[in-house]
């Protein structure tokens, strides 16, 4: 999957968890400040992303995702050492 | 490895139960205080609204010194035993599932059979935290079957404001006071499915009290020990792992999500909630608990409170296919398909 194709993926599923407009969920934009993504809600987009993209995100790493930009590239090289 | 049954020795007589068991009555008791978020926010520099979007809670209700562990289920159990029509002295067995009954021994259960007025039933304590209860329906289920009682109270109470810390911010609005309890006896029809059952204890520490009698006692200024809570954790846990036993229990029940009228899950967090009822595709006609909204996390009492008051608002008719999901520190989780009495 292109850079492109994870990010609207990731868009789909926090459009789903939290109402937010996917295309408001850019690479640059902050989960919590800018989109206004709870913790809790973060946990269900962790879930989700962890069943979609095939990856393992742990309770520890969660918290170091705090742009779309950081989860799609932690999504791409877990994907890509798996 | 496996396990092998016993071939040999002298065959003894033994009891057979009822052919099924079933809840025959719910009754529940909440402490007179009403407690609104706006008397909490203070001491965890939150808000009304924070906390309302993090767990759906407005108020919860906090038990006075009248209002006891033994008081409270001795209430809820007169309202069970009412709805059931069933007499005290057919009470065989009282099961109490707390984590707040703070006298080391002996049980709450044994005060509470003598003041309900059972004849000498068979009485104990269980701690399985907030999957109590639904451990509780299980044992009576079994109890029941088994020949070894035929009316079982089952008590699910807490006074977790005795153990919150109000300075603890990831559970000072969580937590809540109150009872319930359900009288399980003999049915014609299977009223209560398998229980779905279990325990993680690589995950003790997520939800636990922060520490043991004796090291509170070894500090210079002793405190009780109040409940902590890996929050986030706990949330992942709850919301998904239990989607699946959930899904478990409908499927060794032989009932699917479309034949299911009402969901109970632990009264944990709204936010749980309506991440497990999307995991489990749960149909739009499935009626579910909310009693967190003014009722807070009560533990062991949250299904019986919440279902107590589904039936009284019309939300839960006598019949109805109801699925209880309790889960909990332990971590340890309890699920089963009943019939609502």
């Amino acid at each position: 999957m292109s850079t492109e194709e994870i990010r609207a993926a990731l868009a789909e599923i926090v459009n789903e968890v939290a109402g937010v407009d996917a295309d408001d969920v850019q690479l640059d934009k902050s989960f919590v400040d800018d989109l206004d993504v709870d913790s809790l809600s973060m946990v269900e987009v962790v879930v989700e992303a962890e069943e979609k993209f095939g990856v393992t995100i742990p309770d520890d790493q969660v918290k170091n995702l705090k742009t779309v930009g950081d989860a799609v590239a932690y999504i791409e090289r877990a994907s890509a050492a798996a | 490895m496996t396990g092998s049954d016993r071939t040999t020795g002298r065959p003894l007589h033994t009891e057979q139960g009822a052919a099924y068991a079933g809840i025959l009555g719910i009754g529940a008791y909440r402490p007179a205080r009403l407690v609104p978020n706006a008397e909490i926010v203070e001491a965890i520099d939150s808000s009304d609204e924070w906390i309302q979007q993090r767990s759906g809670i407005k108020t919860r209700r906090f038990a006075d010194d009248s209002e006891t562990v033994i008081a409270m289920s001795v209430a809820a159990s007169r309202g069970a035993l009412e709805q059931a029509g069933v007499d005290p002295r057919q009470v065989d067995c009282v099961i109490v599932a707390t984590v707040s009954h703070l006298l080391q021994t002996p049980s709450a259960a044994t005060a509470v059979a003598h003041e309900i007025g059972t004849d000498q039933a068979a009485a104990f304590d269980i701690s399985a935290a907030c999957a109590g209860f639904c451990h509780g329906i299980a044992l009576a289920s079994d109890l029941v079957r088994g020949g070894s009682a035929r009316y079982v109270l089952v008590i699910g109470v807490e006074r977790l404001s005795d153990i919150t810390s109000t300075t603890d911010r990831g559970t000072a609005f969580i937590f809540a006071d109150g009872a319930g309890a359900a009288v399980v006896g003999p049915s014609t029809v299977p009223a209560i499915g398998p229980v779905v059952w279990g325990s993680d204890g690589e995950k003790f520490d997520l939800i636990r009290t922060r520490e043991d009698w004796r090291d509170v006692l070894a500090s210079e200024k002793p405190v009780m020990p109040h409940l902590v809570m890996q929050g986030n954790e706990v949330f992942r846990w709850a919301s998904y792992s239990m989607a699946k036993v959930a899904q478990q229990a409908l499927d060794r029940a032989g009932v699917t999500v479309d034949d299911l009228d009402c969901f109970v899950p632990h009264q944990a967090n709204n936010r749980i909630t309506d991440a497990m009822a999307r995991a489990m595709r749960l149909p739009a006609h499935v009626r579910i608990a909310r009693d967190i909204i003014d009722a807070g996390n009560t533990s062991a009492a949250s299904i019986p409170l919440a279902l107590e008051r589904m039936i009284r608002d019309g939300e839960a008719k006598s019949g109805d296919v109801a699925l209880l999901v309790a889960f909990g520190a332990g971590l340890s989780y309890a699920a089963q398909v009943v019939t609502v009495p």
